[in-house]
């Protein structure tokens, strides 16, 4: 059964279906759960009760004797295989925070491993979890970061104050002379919740040990980053490790590198005569593969009287959790570099701080910076009220405009190839935004609450730097004719494999039928960085760019010299190269395959046998800029505090489109975590550090009842760099959260209410209009 | 508690086994049956990515018992196509209108759909939305997933029709 349409003149650009379907709908996906090895033994981590104790004895005998139990790992037996640890993205120079394999002396937050039971089953290996006896001995915790910082408890001794670093500094004297003056001068303090990024797959590994060769199948973004990683704990060189992923439910930050589970698991398997899978269960996810989002800002913007901004300034404070991964410090610049977003700001300024606490690890997820835009645009919101002015006249009147690009903002980000004046024009047109404010006033007469708010931002996609500025592809066009490409791979769901197969039928001319792909093994795929940063469309159109470009000069070579044509008359197209303006004279690629493989003596001169090429592609830009609008517009229930969102449109600008589908395939789904992240999810913790949010009936997902039709604007300006493409992975995850709180704040403004501190559930939005009466 | 002897119908044939009382019916299926196609997300019943169809009714396999499907019917993620691979009308319609991102909880939707659908052959949109929100999905934001079920609403719904208890999706 043919589930793609073939024979299109062009795919790229066009809702192809997608070739990981037919296996994701049958049940027939390979994920990490699903392999099986011999012999395998199963894996669970006994995990600390407490947010901050000393780690005493351990007593793992009676987990021993349980039958099928072969072994209890702890500190002791793991950590000191340890060789290198650091993550490629980093490098092995920065600062980095402390991350071991096992909790050492001291366990540092609910859910920090501190022994690990192998057995025969998952379920006796749980068994015996309950078995083994740790003697702990509770300390004070360090619960709340906002408070941590310059404290005497301390998550770790080596940093004073609990900071693991600080970028930036205090606002100069022009700015602060700037903001003093302006007409308006609006300060605040914004604070965002913890969440998480929650992929439905939770995370896990299998790590086989053959003596002097690791293998993992894993659920990963970046198999070759496991790799690099797992080799360098080990201690062993790359090339001795292996790792495998086909199918990965969801990442969306959280599976971008390994963490420290993933660590325990390949030191242990090497001391196992068998494989081992560690499969974590969704207690653990919600407890210990780490959070986000956890920071608030005391943010201050000059407008001047005729509504134009004449300066901005963030204090950013960052919860970074006990042993956040990767190194937060420098990625949290990114809050303070984008704080002035898409708007004319002639002075600008940040400090970000990293604060440790005795809780889950800060991770990556979609957006990490996203707090830059959550901070500017409720900002933006609230000073408009404050001014009488629209917010969108105050947008508009600040919006950097066409023939200002390329634009370096005041902290010198450089933009460029970006559209937000035009994405929030067409978003509020797609509205209908005076219509909506009349049906407001008339909902107001008769004591219904509606609200519109919006986000505008520009964001950083496909960083060219070091280990994210390159990506390979090997394309093989097979004896008969049929292609396989091969990419690094760490498609979690955004349709890498479909995206690769579109670019390659177009790249070589051939019916997409006629190829496949395949990722996601180190062992025969080049290196590549996975999927992370919207890095994917961009640099995987560049890597099967430079290597279809080998095989295109081949196959016209071929084919001109089978056909009596002049290779510059060759055109490939429809899986045959054919003479241009002569439609009878043509050859199959099936034909071309097999003289280039089995006929050499048909072959031109100087043309090698075979059909298979290699190459790289070195990342043209250090960054692709994308940019959008989010309008989300709800209704209020002042007496629940309850939110329906009634409309949610987005604008965006990412180029061209790959495939529409997986474009808003993307956005829907950032934009929805973004509407949890503003009214449900919260990684809530208590006072003592006990997590309260370690089920899914705990840890609020939106379900399809609480979400809207999101309706797609698209503005497509290219970027430079192959086909023009830009990213769109993180996009709607940062420009959701700030339009959801902006709609709210909108609508319950007649009350008094100003909004600063998420998340929006129903008891927080009765506290706000309880204690504005 | 020693181990206890059940019999099954699963996606059609028979499946006898000797399991320990607390084996989940959803551990059955993908260790015992080797139907790695039901996925546990959550463990505790509320993602609905294990839902299979337990005598025709949408059940979470992580919080049945296999004991509980002795002398049963189950029908899994892979009873539900044809069995040359071509897919039900649910499945084809979460593929036509992009319902799906990784596919981890897609069994569990297509499961939970096809029963919906079977026992709500014409329903509105609120009814739909209702329908899905016992299953989670993270990657989509259901956008696509709810234009598949629109979709496959409108069409026969024949082609949905599972082995069952007997409901009868015509009444």
């Amino acid at each position: 059964m043919t589930t793609i349409q073939t024979g299109a003149a062009r795919y790229t650009g066009t809702r192809v279906h997608r070739v990981e379907d037919a296996r994701l709908l049958t049940g027939r996906g390979t994920f990490v759960d699903d392999v099986t090895r011999p012999g395998m033994l199963h894996a669970c981590f006994v995990r600390s009760p407490f947010a901050r104790a000393r780690i005493g004895a351990i007593d793992a005998s009676a987990a021993l004797a349980l039958p099928g139990v072969r072994a209890v790992f702890t500190a002791a037996d793991l950590n000191p295989g340890v060789h290198e640890q650091w993550y490629t993205s980093m490098g092995k120079n920065v600062p980095d925070t402390p991350r071991p394999a096992m909790a050492e002396g001291e366990a540092r937050f609910v859910g920090d491993p501190v022994a690990l039971v192998v057995a025969t089953d998952r379920y006796v290996a749980e068994d015996a979890v309950e078995l083994v006896d740790v003697d702990y001995d509770p300390l004070p915790p360090v619960v709340d970061y906002a408070t941590a910082q310059g404290g005497d408890t301390l998550v770790h001794e080596a940093y004073a104050g609990n900071v693991a670093g600080s970028l930036g500094g205090p606002p100069s004297d022009d700015l602060t002379a700037a903001l003093d003056n302006a007409a308006h001068d609006v300060h605040l303090t914004i604070h965002q919740q913890a969440y998480a990024p929650v992929p439905m797959e939770t995370r896990g590994l299998i790590a086989e040990w053959s003596g002097d060769e690791l293998t993992v199948w894993t659920a990963t973004q970046a198999p070759h980053e496991v790799r690099m990683f797992l080799a360098r704990v080990l201690g062993i060189g790359e090339h001795q490790v292996r790792v495998i992923m086909r199918d990965t439910g969801g990442g969306f930050g959280e599976k971008v590198i390994p963490m420290r589970e993933d660590m325990c698991i390949a030191l242990a398997a090497t001391k196992l005569p068998a494989p081992l899978k560690w499969i974590e269960d969704r207690r653990e996810n919600l407890l210990a593969a780490g959070m986000s989002r956890h920071e608030h800002g005391d943010v201050r913007m000059g407008i001047d009287d005729e509504g134009r901004i004449v300066g901005a300034y963030i204090d950013h404070t960052q919860d970074i959790g006990a042993y956040p991964a990767p190194w937060p410090v420098g990625t949290a610049a990114a809050v303070g570099m984008l704080f002035p977003g898409p708007y004319r700001v002639p002075l600008a300024g940040f400090r970000t701080t990293s604060v440790f606490s005795n809780t889950s690890a800060r991770i990556a997820y979609r957006g990490p910076w996203q707090f830059e835009s959550l901070a500017r645009e409720v900002l933006l919101d609230i000073a408009a009220r404050r001014i009488g002015m629209d917010p969108i006249e105050l947008r508009r009147r600040n919006l950097l405009q066409r023939d200002e690009l390329p634009y370096a903002n005041a902290n010198g980000m450089p933009y460029s190839d970006v559209t937000p004046a035009e994405t929030l024009d067409q978003a509020l047109a797609m509205l209908d935004y005076d219509a909506f404010r009349r049906e407001q006033a008339e909902a107001r007469a008769a004591g219904r609450y509606l609200g519109v708010g919006t986000c505008t931002y520009v964001e950083p996609t496909t960083t060219g730097m070091s280990y994210y500025g390159t990506e390979g592809a090997t394309i093989r066009i097979e004896p008969s004719g049929k292609i396989n490409v091969y990419v690094a791979g760490g498609s979690t769901g955004n349709s890498l494999e479909t995206a690769v197969v579109q670019l390659t039928a177009d790249a070589l001319g051939a019916d997409i039928a006629d190829v496949r792909t395949i990722q996601g093994d180190t062992a025969v795929t080049p290196f590549g960085a996975g999927t992370g940063g919207s890095r994917s469309g961009s640099m995987l159109a560049g890597a099967v760019r430079e290597t279809a470009s080998l095989l295109r000069a081949k196959l016209v070579a071929i084919a001109a010299h089978q056909l009596e044509a002049s290779p510059d008359d060759i055109e490939l197209t429809e899986s045959h190269a054919r003479v241009r303006g002569t439609p009878t004279a043509s050859v199959s690629l099936a034909r071309i395959a097999d003289i280039a493989y089995f006929k050499p003596h048909k072959l031109p001169p100087g043309i090698d046998v075979g059909l298979e090429a290699s190459a790289r592609y070195r990342a043209e830009s250090p960054t692709i800029w994308a940019n959008a609008s989010h309008v989300c517009t709800c209704e209020v229930d002042v007496t629940t505090g309850a939110v329906t969102i009634d409309r949610y449109i987005v604008s965006e600008d990412c180029g061209p489109m790959i495939n529409p589908n997986v474009v808003e395939g993307q956005i829907a789904g950032g934009s929805v975590q973004g509407i949890g992240g503003a009214l449900f999810e919260h990684l809530v913790y208590d006072e003592d550090g006990n997590p309260l949010a370690t089920t899914f009936m705990d840890y609020l997902l939106p379900t399809a009842t609480d979400v809207p039709v999101i309706e797609y604007g698209h503005i497509e300006t290219p970027a430079p760099g192959p086909g023009g493409f830009k990213g769109v992975g993180e996009g709607g995850a940062i420009g959701a959260p700030p339009a959801v709180v902006n709609a709210v704040a909108d609508a319950l403004a007649p009350l008094g209410v100003e909004i600063t501190r998420l998340p929006l559930t129903p008891a927080a939005i009765v506290d706000l209009i309880e204690s504005a009466r | 508690m020693g181990d206890i002897e059940i019999e099954l119908q699963v996606n059609g044939e028979a499946s006898r086994a000797a399991v320990p009382p607390r084996l989940t019916l959803a551990d059955y299926l993908r260790e015992r049956c080797g139907l790695t196609g039901t996925h546990l997300g959550c463990e505790h019943g509320v993602c609905g990515a294990c839902s299979v169809l337990l005598d025709g009714e949408a059940v979470r396999a992580c919080l049945v018992f296999a004991v509980q499907a002795n002398g049963r019917e189950v029908t899994t993620i892979e009873g539900l196509g044809g069995p040359d691979g071509d897919l039900s009308s649910v499945q084809a319609a979460f593929r036509d209108h992009h319902g799906l991102q990784c596919g981890f909880c897609t069994p569990g939707f297509v499961v939970s759909v096809t029963a919906f659908l079977r026992d709500n052959p014409d329903p509105t949109d609120q009814q739909i939305r209702e329908g899905l929100s016992g299953n989670l999905c993270r990657c989509t934001g259901y956008q696509g997933i709810f234009a598949a079920v629109r979709a496959a609403a409108g069409e026969s719904t024949t082609a949905v029709a599972v082995g069952g208890s007997g409901t009868d999706p015509g009444s």
